[in-house]
């Protein structure tokens, strides 16, 4: 107890230490955000030398210190939560190919573009003449990333022409899934495409733009003030050539941006207006949504159901073996249950859906399932071996001397016993399972905090989305937790 | 004869627990194995039962022959038809109602149709005095209710020989009586019945010969 009060305090020291710490971060330092996942030409770890980062961001940045005097430092936040991290001020400035949009506008302090994009329709080589736009790929799975005005000119060709939008959560596997068939079309910016294209053989670009979009930089919203200086130092960057010169170094340089470069330089006028779905008030957005999180939860309740039927079949099986099985046998199962339980689901997720999609395609669903499943199956077998193992000698005993064989002892003695002790352990796997189903996002499931994030990514706030989605949680789990208990107590009545 | 042991000897971690112990019991007898704990009582009755394996000597129970080391499971089999036995604590399957206990191998094992096992397990029930408890749950029973479902479920497949382990130990001086009286009726329709007891009152009352046993070995009576 005194050592745990002296750790309470050393805790707090290390704390109160660390955050003056933060607050103080010398001034000469730019601490600016982006995500090194996005890659080439964006921001990467350079492959010659991958403790440095290079990209046309990291040249922007380093373009900005410079103007500002002070010296760049990179913070690594993952794409999706640039926003939220803007807000909470974890970097000065955010710039990792971030796109303009009236949500943005609205929470955050926004600079002027710096470069302008096209939204490319990709296709494979075959299908170049038939699918050349949106209205030509209805019923077809178009790929995209979400929270982007790629996904929302997705959402209204859905709603017009009835394409299927397949979100991801990287720009990479579009394409790779394009080339393998298990989309159709990619709908993202000409700066990806280019690279998609490059990097799997057998893929087209139409030539036709889908929309205009704009990169910017963002900041927390109260720090106008370095905002000015950055569309200042932006401005003079594009009239005497130095942000040319980087576009040009990364080929990233076309007819587009001069035009947009001589309106942002000869004109006071702060930005073009985004081409993206109306501003919508948070709660007009929430009644908008709520079918969409409905049908989200619908698919959450689906495969967590049968990915826990597959755990209990996996998890039974694992466990009589282990009990019951010979040596060689009980060492494989053994291996298994440790590599499963000790390689993170997210791994295995990724393994069965893009590292085997070379030697068996599965689609999304079915690959989440199967990763739930035989992930949640391993946990289940060590419930269900220990329980095994709990029923006591006695009632073996018993049944061996009325002259059971192992399997029907099994079935009626040892079996029925041990699932008694299982259940509460079960029930909160399952539980556990309900939300661990949000990890499949990864493979392109939309499952209710999918939906969620894109729903909170599109009105710019978190606060009420997750308010909906913790409540749809709720109403799946608690029953859950209910039924179960009830089960209990009538067991222990029995 | 329906019990015969020959030379039997038991041992547990490189220790001999019993020594060359020798035996017989007939038909509709009752025999006590009489001793203090450790005297290797409930060791003798599990051998007999199958549930453990001696090391020498050789155990036959009607026609069925056991010799040492592991039990093939078409002997096994054919033995269990033959011995039933009831625990000191009962080990009734907790997850089942008395009636079930009792009806259970009859019909999984045995292959009797449930109707009939069913009818034949209230019956058996009604025979040792609980037949009002055939509902009743394995924790909601008392010690002595237990033990009679517990010989109710033994008894369910008519075997010629019932092994008690311990019988008394969870009963008052009354149902010590009634225990008493349900053995010599078993006894009289042609049961036979080898108890293990450290209740030498009980031994007297109930079995028509004692054997005193005394660290693995049988000793002489004076």
């Amino acid at each position: 107890m005194k050592d745990a009060g002296r750790f309470a305090g050393l805790v707090v020291l290390v704390w109160l230490g660390a955050v003056p710490a933060v607050a103080q971060e010398p001034s000469e330092t730019l601490r600016w955000g982006g995500d090194a996942e996005g890659g080439a030409p964006f921001v990467e770890a350079d492959p010659n030398d991958p403790t440095r980062l290079v990209g046309f961001e990291v040249e922007i940045a380093q373009l900005l210190s410079n103007g500002l005097g002070r010296t760049p430092r990179f913070v690594q936040v993952g794409f999706t939560s640039l926003d939220a991290a803007a807000v909470r001020g974890d970097f000065d400035v955010g710039l990792s190919g971030i796109e303009d949009s009236p949500a943005r506008r609205a929470r955050l302090a926004v600079t002027i573009p710096y470069y302008e994009f096209r939204e490319i329709l990709t296709v494979r080589e075959a299908d170049a003449a038939r699918y050349r736009t949106l209205a030509d790929l209805r019923g077809r799975r178009v790929a995209t990333l979400g929270s982007t005005l790629a996904y929302d000119l997705l959402i209204e060709a859905q709603g017009r022409h009835g394409v299927l939008p397949v979100t991801y959560e990287d720009d990479v596997h579009p394409y790779s899934d394009l080339a393998l068939g298990r989309v159709d079309a990619v709908l993202l910016d000409d700066v990806l495409a280019e690279r998609g294209v490059r990097r799997n053989p057998g893929l087209f670009n139409q030539p036709t733009s889908v929309g205009v979009g704009y990169y910017v930089g963002i900041l927390a919203p109260a720090n106008t003030q370095l905002r000015d200086r950055i569309n200042e130092i932006l401005r003079e960057a594009m009239r005497d050539g130095r942000l040319e010169a980087i576009f040009r170094r990364w080929n990233m340089w076309d007819q587009h941006q001069p035009a947009l470069y001589a309106r942002l330089t000869n004109q006071t006028t702060e930005l073009p207006p985004p081409q993206t779905t109306a501003q919508l008030t948070t709660w007009e957005a929430a009644r908008r949504y709520l079918p969409a999180l409905l049908n989200a939860a619908v698919i959450t309740v689906v495969l967590s159901s049968l990915s826990m039927m597959l755990a209990i079949v996996v998890g039974v099986l694992i466990a009589s073996g282990r009990v019951y099985g010979p040596a060689a046998l009980r060492a494989v199962l053994t291996a298994w249950v440790e590599i499963i339980r000790g390689t993170p689901l997210l791994l295995q997720l990724f393994v069965l859906y893009f590292g085997l999609a070379t030697v068996v395609q599965l689609p999304a669903f079915l690959a989440a399932l199967i990763g739930l499943g035989l992930n949640y199956g391993a946990y289940e077998s060590e419930i269900y071996r220990s329980a095994l193992e709990a029923v006591p000698r006695g009632q073996l005993d018993a049944a061996r001397t009325l002259g059971f064989n192992d399997r029907q002892t099994l079935l009626l003695v040892r079996g029925p016993q041990a699932f008694r002790l299982a259940l509460a352990p079960m029930t909160n796997d399952f539980v556990a399972l309900l939300k661990d189903s949000s990890l499949v996002s990864v493979i392109t499931v939309v499952e209710l905090t999918k939906q969620t994030s894109i729903f909170a990514a599109n009105i710019g706030s978190w606060l009420v989305p997750g308010l909906m989605c913790a409540a749809m949680y709720l109403m799946l789990s608690l029953p859950l937790a209910r039924l179960a208990r009830r089960i209990e107590r009538t067991w222990q009545r029995a | 004869m329906v019990l015969d042991v020959r030379g039997i000897q038991v041992v547990r971690e490189n220790r001999r627990v019993i020594h060359d112990l020798s035996f017989s019991a007939s038909r509709g007898e009752c025999l006590a194995l009489m001793g203090p704990s450790g005297s290797g009582k409930t060791t003798v009755l599990r051998a007999i039962a199958g549930l453990d394996p001696f090391t020498t000597g050789a155990v036959i129970v009607v026609d069925v022959q056991l010799t040492g080391g592991r039990i093939p499971h078409h002997v096994a089999r054919r033995l269990h038809r033959r011995v039933g036995m009831v625990f000191q604590f009962h080990h009734l399957f907790a997850h089942m109602t008395a009636l079930q206990n009792v009806w259970l191998a009859p019909v999984h094992v045995y292959g009797e149709p449930r109707g009939e096992a069913e009818a034949r397990a209230r019956r058996l029930l009604e025979k040792v005095g609980v037949g009002h408890r055939g509902e009743a749950f394995p924790h909601q029973l008392s010690g002595g209710e237990a033990q009679r479902v517990a010989i109710a479920r033994a008894l369910a497949v008519n075997p010629p020989l019932l092994l008690m382990d311990e019988p008394t130990a969870s009963l008052d001086p009354a149902r010590r009586g009634d225990l008493a009286a349900t053995l010599h009726e078993l006894t009289r329709d042609g049961t036979t019945v080898v108890i293990s007891t450290h209740d030498a009152d009980f031994a007297r009352q109930c079995a028509a010969r004692v054997l005193l046993l005394e660290d693995g070995r049988i000793r002489p009576t004076t």
